[in-house]
């Protein structure tokens, strides 16, 4: 498929009401509760929640990945302009894993064990692209090269079993580059290494869509990682997104009770040796969420309101947002 | 890559224990009642077990009374008239016994053989394969070399000799199939048992210095014990076939408590002059209850292990 | 002041057994698979009462191993550890029972830590029942006590460990050490499963025990952030040695071992935005083959010859400050060189 020219003016993807709900026995229960999302060309947006908050479901959906019990029940998922949603299941597999590509924080999700990554590479090209095979080969050499991987022509032969875990999410992050997409979904892709290893991960997937203008939806918990790679940031709770706007004014002037505590909760804001802010109380489960704001349970700046109304998103300008009847007080970002 | 993306289904899992709050023993029964073969079965075999249970009420005749038997009555039809006037309906054996009452009776002697053997061997093997995973070393060593052994022979060739040494009867019948049935319930305890250990609730009962034996009983039997529970239901069945064809073969039980293989071989000699029903009716209520005891055992198996949902 | 738990040239190495059907093949000429995981190699590090000592490193570094060996559930291959001035192996059985029981494990993972058969109740109270270090008639009290303590209602006590949070579940955790009244605790990756929101919950309750209980932690993380924030000293594992040990706030501002420096740079910070990635490169080797000479050797950018042959010793390098670097002591290497650890262009 020959991209679309891309028009400036519109986003890359842009999302709007969507409700992704999982069937139980007991009665259908919202995970996405009506997600506003929009990403532009090459941007890099982290989504932040914990376990439980829908983020990963977001992703999923977005490439429409869900399988039952899951369901996904409204909402449109605009990509340059086209409703994914609404796309026939042939044209949603052409542009899966060629325009838009996902890397999972466990790589074997995607890796086939039993066949060598480079057939799987090989493949991955010439299904989307009337490509021969010596030439999706030399794309797959030179996309495991961008990852850092040495020798990348006798590591094509290599079962994913033979790479180590850091090895495999460069393998991984190599094929969802393969046929250069316009957007990367990475569900917590670096939680599962070590340190020194995530960080050679960060900076490959940074400098890679920088070169090739790929914006990146950047899903995981933790702050400090997105603090550092994104541009814009959307905070998820209870199946919604709370807060969202730029990384500096969510990170530095949040205004949602529960980003602000989460961000006063990172050991480094506070001093040596005292007590961390806490909030207290912890997420409450699909099943039982409370009615109105999901969040008054365990807020600090609880009115009666709370329990009565669903605050709406509010903001001062277009992406910039929070859905609070009482937000923390106004900061200047740094 | 597209292909190999959509294939697995990952989030729902994940996501399952945040949703499915239901208890553990609820959603199994709910399992086993929303597949109709499985309920089919199930209804069958309790309607088996309940007709073995009050075969003392049920029957027409006691078919251990001789007194009550007469030989004129010998080889009848089903459906035919006794002297007295009452109807067999599935005709009498060689001695002019009811085969109804004979077949209640024998339901009986092949469900104790079958449970009891099944809970015996049960019960050793499990204790045997805790105490060799949790001890290791030359218990191990010890207790896996005697299971390979005893698993490496022919069940049946295995329980013949050991009954044509000790002799017949249901006791003994039951002893030969504990013997060779309970390194099967070793080999998978201690696999299950080895899976557990490396948890770190029991690195948490050792930092307690609590007793390798509660250690064994109180915390690594009841989470290791699920697969012992559905490989016994099948086990049943194939204890029950077992004894049965040990009876056929004439190193079973005694004639005087006839079970369904006894019943089967009783009749055997007049198959082929066309008095099916000394055989067949037996034979049937074996087959049903087999196959009933094993779609259970199955279903049972899908709803314990998650995988095979 | 002695130190209330120590390790003395502690060795742990876990090699696998060869099993008859090995045996068999070795008799027909294959060689025998004797790989050896060298978890802990010749550690000495003492915790002194009341301190929280942080143990930081990657997968594989042998820090749970260092934390069980502590706790008596590993036997060391070789070395000894030493509580309270004396041998472990030379404790009495009543002696043995108190360093049992007095050092506890707090656990990563709150879901397998926990019985799922069992109650809250029979879960905290039964190490006080087995060893009857309470009347049958005080266990219950015992048990809502401690549940207290870690802020859990005395409700809970009848429920099953499904019931509950991560969060909670890790209380619970806490709470079943804190029944047989510990002096010491073993904290392996505490909060690393919990929610984000949840983690500061568990990490206050632990400042709050120290507090109230003057417990002493060996607090083992590879969250850096945290433990520069709870830790008095830190020590950091490679490969199964200590590289660099030292006060925390120290060690993390003015690293003295390179991968420390890397390490430090790789605290991931809200308050630094859009980051420019210059990684460490490399990955860490098997523990089962570790390099010769220094263990960080093939990552480190300021490796020297002599890297590759000796293996530096962990010598002391400023007040209290010990590191185990060739940079420190070789002639013409400058330690200075350190600092710039991190910023080179990975290869």
């Amino acid at each position: 498929m020959t991209p679309l020219p891309a028009d400036p003016s519109r986003p890359l993807l842009e999302v709007r009401g969507l409700r992704t709900v999982f069937h139980t026995l007991a009665g259908a229960y919202p995970a996405v509760d009506g997600v506003d999302l929009s990403i532009a060309r090459g941007e890099v947006v982290g989504l932040v929640g914990e376990s439980g908050s829908g983020k990963s479901v977001t992703g999923f959906s977005l490439m429409r990945l869900v399988d039952p019990p899951g369901e996904i029940v409204a909402g449109e998922v605009l990509f340059e302009g086209r409703d994914l949603l609404s796309l026939p299941e042939s044209e949603m597999r052409a542009i899966r894993g060629d325009r838009i590509a996902m890397i999972f924080q466990d790589p074997l999700m995607t890796l086939n064990p039993v066949l060598t990554i480079g057939e799987q590479m090989i493949e991955a090209v010439t299904e989307h692209h009337g490509v021969g095979e010596r030439a999706a080969r030399a794309r797959a050499v030179e996309a495991l090269g961008q990852v850092g991987i040495a020798s990348a022509a006798e590591r094509l032969r290599q079962y994913p079993h033979e790479f180590s875990g850091g090895m495999r999410q460069r393998v991984a992050i190599a094929t969802a580059m393969l046929n250069e997409p316009d957007l990367i979904i990475a569900d917590e892709p670096t939680t599962a290494l070590d340190v020194t290893i995530q960080g050679q991960i960060l900076h490959e997937m940074q400098t890679l869509c920088e070169a090739s203008g790929t914006a990146l939806l950047w899903i995981t918990h933790d702050l400090g990682v997105v603090a550092e790679l994104a541009d814009r940031i959307c905070v998820m709770y209870s199946g919604r997104i709370v807060e969202t706007g730029s990384a500096d004014a969510v990170l530095d002037a949040p205004r949602h009770p529960y980003t602000a505590g989460l961000l006063g909760s990172v050991p480094s804001v506070n001093a040596p040796g005292t007590r961390l802010h806490q909030i207290d109380g912890a997420a409450p489960p699909l099943s039982a969420r409370p009615t109105g704001c999901p969040f008054r349970t365990r807020c600090g700046n609880v009115l009666p309101v709370c329990a009565e109304i669903d605050p709406p998103l509010v903001g001062p300008v277009p992406g910039r947002g929070w859905r609070c009847h009482n937000p923390m007080p106004e900061r200047d970002a740094a | 890559m597209s292909e190999r993306v959509d294939t697995s289904s990952r989030e729902p899992v994940a996501l399952a224990p945040a949703i499915g709050q239901t208890p553990n023993r609820a959603r199994i029964l709910a399992r086993l009642r929303s597949r109709p073969t499985a309920r089919g079965a199930a209804i069958m075999l309790a309607i088996l077990v309940a007709a073995a249970l009050f075969a003392p009420f049920l029957a027409p005749q006691d078919p251990y009374d001789l007194a009550a038997l007469s030989i004129f009555d010998n080889r009848l039809a089903p459906g035919a008239q006794s002297m007295d006037g009452a109807v067999y309906w599935l005709g009498t054996d060689s001695q002019g016994r009811d085969m109804l009452s004979a077949i209640l009776y024998g339901l009986r002697i092949s469900l104790v053989v079958g449970l009891s053997a099944t809970a015996a061997a049960a019960t050793i093997g499990t204790l045997m394969g805790l105490l060799a995973a949790y001890v290791g070393g030359l218990v191990e060593t010890a207790i896996m070399r005697v299971v390979d052994f005893i698993l490496g022979f022919p069940t049946i060739l295995v329980a013949l000799i050991l009954l044509s040494a000790i002799g017949r009867g249901v006791d003994k019948v039951i002893l030969a199939i504990v013997i060779v049935q309970w390194a099967q319930y070793a080999r998978i305890m201690r696999g299950s048992v080895l899976v557990e250990t490396r948890k770190e609730y029991v690195e948490a009962a050792r930092n307690f210095a609590i007793p390798g034996w509660r250690i064994m009983l109180v915390h690594l039997l009841p989470n290791a014990l699920a697969p012992i529970l559905v490989v016994a239901t099948v086990q049943v069945a194939s204890a029950i076939m077992l004894e049965s064809t040990l009876s056929f073969l004439g190193v079973g039980v005694p004639i005087t408590e006839p079970s369904l293989g006894l019943l089967i071989a009783s009749g055997f000699e007049y198959l082929l002059s066309g008095e099916y029903w000394i055989s067949f009716f037996p034979g049937l209520a074996l087959v049903v209850l087999v196959f009933s005891i094993n779609l259970v055992g199955d279903r049972l198996r899908e709803s314990i292990d998650p995988r095979r949902r | 002041m002695t130190p209330i738990l120590e390790a003395r040239s502690l060795v742990k190495r876990f090699s696998r057994k060869p099993d008859i059907a090995m045996r068999l093949l070795a008799l027909a000429g294959r060689p025998v698979d004797r790989r050896t995981v060298h978890a802990v190699e010749d550690v000495d590090l003492a915790v002194a009462p009341g301190e929280v000592v942080g143990l930081v490193g990657e997968s594989g570094c042998g820090k749970s191993t260092l934390g069980r060996a502590l706790a008596g559930l590993h036997p060391p291959t070789s070395g000894e550890v030493v509580y309270r001035g004396k041998p472990v192996r030379e404790l009495t059985k009543a002696e043995r029972l108190a360093y049992t029981l007095e050092v506890q494990l707090v656990f990563q993972d709150p879901y397998a830590s926990l019985n799922p058969r069992r109650t809250v109740r029979q879960i905290v109270g039964e190490a006080l029942g087995v060893h009857r270090l309470a009347p049958r008639g005080e266990i219950a009290e015992r048990v809502e006590a401690a549940l207290a303590e870690v802020g859990l209602d005395a409700s809970y006590a009848s429920r099953y460990p499904h019931e509950f949070s991560g969060g909670q579940r890790q209380r619970i955790g806490i709470a079943r050490a804190l029944a047989v009244d510990p002096r010491f605790l073993v904290c392996d990756e505490p909060v690393a499963a919990l929610d984000v929101s949840v983690q500061a919950q568990v990490v206050n309750l632990f400042m709050d025990l120290r507090e109230t209980r003057g417990l002493t932690y060996l607090f083992i993380s590879h969250d850096l952030g945290l433990v520069r924030h709870i830790c008095d000293r830190v020590a950091i594992m490679y490969l199964g040695r200590i590289v660099e040990e030292g006060p925390a706030q120290a060690l993390f501002s003015d690293p003295q071992h390179p991968y420390t420096a890397a390490l430090v740079a790789e605290i991931p910070d809200v308050r630094r935005r859009k980051r420019r990635f210059t990684p460490i490169a490399g990955e860490i080797p098997s523990p089962m083959a570790p390099p010769p000479g220094c263990a960080f050797h093939p990552r480190c950018p300021h490796a020297m010859p002599v890297c590759r042959e000796t293996r530096p010793a962990l010598a002391p390098v400023a007040a209290g400050r010990q590191a185990a670097c060739h940079l420190h002591t070789a002639p013409g290497a400058s330690p200075a060189a350190i600092s710039t650890t991190v910023g080179v262009p990975a290869p």
